[in-house]
């Protein structure tokens, strides 16, 4: 049977679907919205194109609306299928992931394959995908956008202290008020982030062979870049990264439960 | 039994109360009553926590009506003992629900943690039943927050504070055990009452009973095959037993305990067989905060263990019953009371040791550090504890938390994702 996993994040709602091999036949994305049960269902329903009946397949959840994704033989949560997902992206065993997503940044220290240890956030949204998501509408920009613009902006002495997404979003309209150029609150609001997702990454242990990176920000290349910069290691990512949590979850329905 | 009466006697403001009374029942059948399969001894405690605020108060009004005092605590360096041998009556005090955080904040500044708020906010609120029947509030200098919170508090209520060494030397030792003979004092002016040596034996012999009839329940959950108690229920059990009358709590231990021993003979388990075996250390859990061991329970694992001051730092280490003198006795009070490793001690390796111990004896397949939010030396010992055990080999998930429910989901997927892991 083919396996489908699903992956509903607070963001984003992604679908894979893969062969009885394990083959990625599929990826699938949407924003979540306002209902977890219509991004699931629409992204269920979007598999008919494909000619693929959703009956005839094995559904494993994650993501923290896991628990609505209805028919669902096994649900996993987000840590240990981004694992799982990312030793298969990135074709590796040993070594530290990163996922920032939507409402948390997670730091998991992979070990042949397994979750070693792991640190999230806090409840509240610093160094999350949130905080960029929040500074980015004070620009009238979405993430990307904003993140290219920093790159214009290195080497400004501007900087953000505060770590929550409320102060820093007055200090970023003060700096606004104080007419400093937008490419530099730009890089000072990304640099931020990036740092803050820095020191957390510093409290598991890695003396590994790689970082990576997963979701949502993986395809924004000068996160990337200052990651690696404040890690002092070069940061690793891919295309598909975003899709780890549901190709882990999707994988999840090969091995026996225990 | 209707206590409206008697709690407006007591000057309780009974209508906010009444919206915490509505609050509780729904609570606890949802995280207790649902529960499968429990030891029948826990049917005391239900009966108990159906008239949390009814029973026992009347029962501490009725001696009061006598001529006995009751002494309010808040800290397990207290010595209960002294204040049992001049008759006087030991009682916990509320401060474990967010329904007391918000009369709180209107005392304390809001980046406190949820204990002391919760606490201040049950007395200024006068929708506790125990503050209102306590002749001496006793407090004690184990962190900064509660130090100003007394101060604050004194201003018009009666305040007794014990000054806490901050490290383990001999001299602190004879230190504490000064602090605990003009804690004496104070107590023989409040009962009208002497302390005399035979009276202080006697109430160390019902106190260390108290701590052999709980530690008999906990050592019950030592079982590695068997698990005939959940850690909510065991959890209850101790948060109960700073309220109850020592004698009586004593009694309804060891029956609850005889039932347990009889189960782990039998195999009669609460837990599927697979289920995690759960330790958690750190901050305490007053009563009515079960909202850590709910997730945990609810998620796949079972907590067997609690290195917390709701746990085993209250009832592990017996005072010495071989005395001499009523100097040599009040020293030894002091000794048990020093083998309690708070982190308000510097340096503190005996907490990290005793976890690693207990995580041994109780065949943890895991252990969990709470930290409620605020408590800087709890918060802060945690780094020291999470380094220890995962150098000895034993998986750890640091969490920090709140009273209320706001995190629950985040917390729920962290713990699930730690047992994935076990």
């Amino acid at each position: 049977m083919k396996r489908i996993g699903i992956d509903i994040g607070s963001t984003n709602a992604k679908l894979a679907l893969l062969d009885e091999k394990g083959i990625v036949l599929h990826l699938l994305a949407q924003e979540t919205g306002f209902s977890s049960l219509e991004a699931c269902n629409s992204l269920l329903g979007r598999l008919g194109e494909f000619g693929i009946d959703v009956s005839e397949c094995r559904i494993a959840s994650t993501g923290y609306g896991r628990d609505i994704v209805k028919n669902a033989e096994r649900r996993i949560t987000e840590i240990s299928c981004h694992a799982k997902g990312a030793a298969r992206i990135f074709s590796r065993s040993d070594f530290l992931l990163i996922d920032v997503g939507g409402q948390d940044t997670k730091v998991i220290s992979v070990r042949r394959g397994e979750v070693e240890d792991f640190a999230m956030n806090d409840k509240c949204s610093a160094g999350t995908g949130r905080f960029l998501d929040v500074m980015a509408k004070i620009f009238g920009l979405d993430v990307g956008s904003l993140v290219e613009l920093a790159s214009k902006g290195r080497g400004t002495s501007v900087g953000i202290s505060s770590l929550c997404t409320v102060f820093a979003e007055s200090e970023v309209i003060s700096l606004i008020g104080r007419a400093v150029p937008k490419e530099e609150i730009a890089y000072a609001i990304v640099y931020s982030i990036a740092q803050k997702v820095a020191s957390q990454a510093a409290r598991i242990s890695a003396d590994d062979s790689g970082v990576f990176l997963t979701g949502g920000m993986c395809e924004n290349a000068f996160f990337v870049e200052m990651l690696s910069e404040c890690l002092k290691k070069r940061v690793v990512t891919d295309p598909k990264a975003r899709y780890a949590g549901c190709i882990g979850a999707a994988m999840f329905l090969e091995t026996p439960m225990n | 039994m209707d206590y409206r009466k008697m709690w407006g006697e007591l000057g309780m403001d009974v209508e906010t109360h009444d919206n915490l009374c509505a609050a509780l029942p729904p609570a606890f059948t949802e995280i207790y009553l649902s529960q499968k399969n429990r030891p029948e001894g826990m049917g005391f405690w239900d009966m108990v926590v159906a008239d949390i605020h009814g029973i026992r108060p009347a029962e501490l009004i009725e001696e009061r009506k006598k001529g006995r005092k009751v002494f309010g605590t808040f800290c397990l360096y207290v010595p209960d003992e002294i204040i049992i041998a001049l008759n006087g009556i030991v009682t916990g005090l509320c401060g474990g629900s967010e329904f007391w955080v918000p009369d709180g904040e209107k005392h304390l500044p809001k980046g406190m943690c949820p204990l002391v708020k919760a606490s201040l906010g049950a007395y200024y609120g006068r929708t506790c039943p125990f503050f209102r029947v306590t002749d001496l509030f006793v407090g004690e200098t184990t962190c900064d927050g509660k130090k100003k919170a007394y101060e604050i508090m004194s201003q018009d209520a009666p305040v007794y504070v014990i000054d806490m060494p901050q490290m383990k030397r001999d001299e602190d030792v004879v230190k504490l055990a000064r602090e605990y003979r003009k804690f004496a004092s104070k107590c023989e002016i409040v009962t009208g009452n002497s302390l005399t040596i035979d009276k202080l034996n006697e109430a160390i012999r019902i106190t260390n009973n108290k701590r052999k009839a709980m530690q008999r329940v906990y050592n019950a959950r030592k079982n590695a095959d068997n698990i005939p108690i959940s850690g909510k229920d065991a959890l209850l059990m101790t948060q109960i037993a700073f309220f109850d009358d020592p004698v009586r709590c004593a009694q309804m231990c060891d029956k609850l305990a005889d039932e347990l021993e009889e189960r782990n003979r039998r195999g009669v388990s609460v837990f599927d067989k697979g289920t995690k075996r759960i330790m958690v250390t750190g901050t305490p859990l007053a009563i009515p905060n079960w909202k850590l061991h709910h997730i945990i329970e609810t998620s796949g694992g079972a907590v067997v263990c609690e290195e917390m001051c709701t746990g085993v730092r209250y009832i592990e280490n017996l005072v010495d019953e071989d005395g001499g003198s009523l100097d040599d006795v009040i020293l030894n009070l002091a000794r048990r009371y020093m083998k309690n490793n708070c982190s308000c001690f510097t340096p503190n390796p005996g907490r990290i040791e005793d976890i690693i111990r207990l995580a041994e004896e109780y065949h943890v397949d895991g252990v969990i550090d709470v930290n409620l939010k605020f408590c800087t030396t709890f918060d802060t010992e945690g780094i020291l504890v999470e380094k220890a055990l995962k150098e000895a080999g034993i998986k750890v998930l640091g969490i920090e938390t709140d009273y209320n429910d706001g995190d629950s989901e985040q917390l729920k997927t962290r713990i699930q994702a730690f047992f994935e892991m076990l």
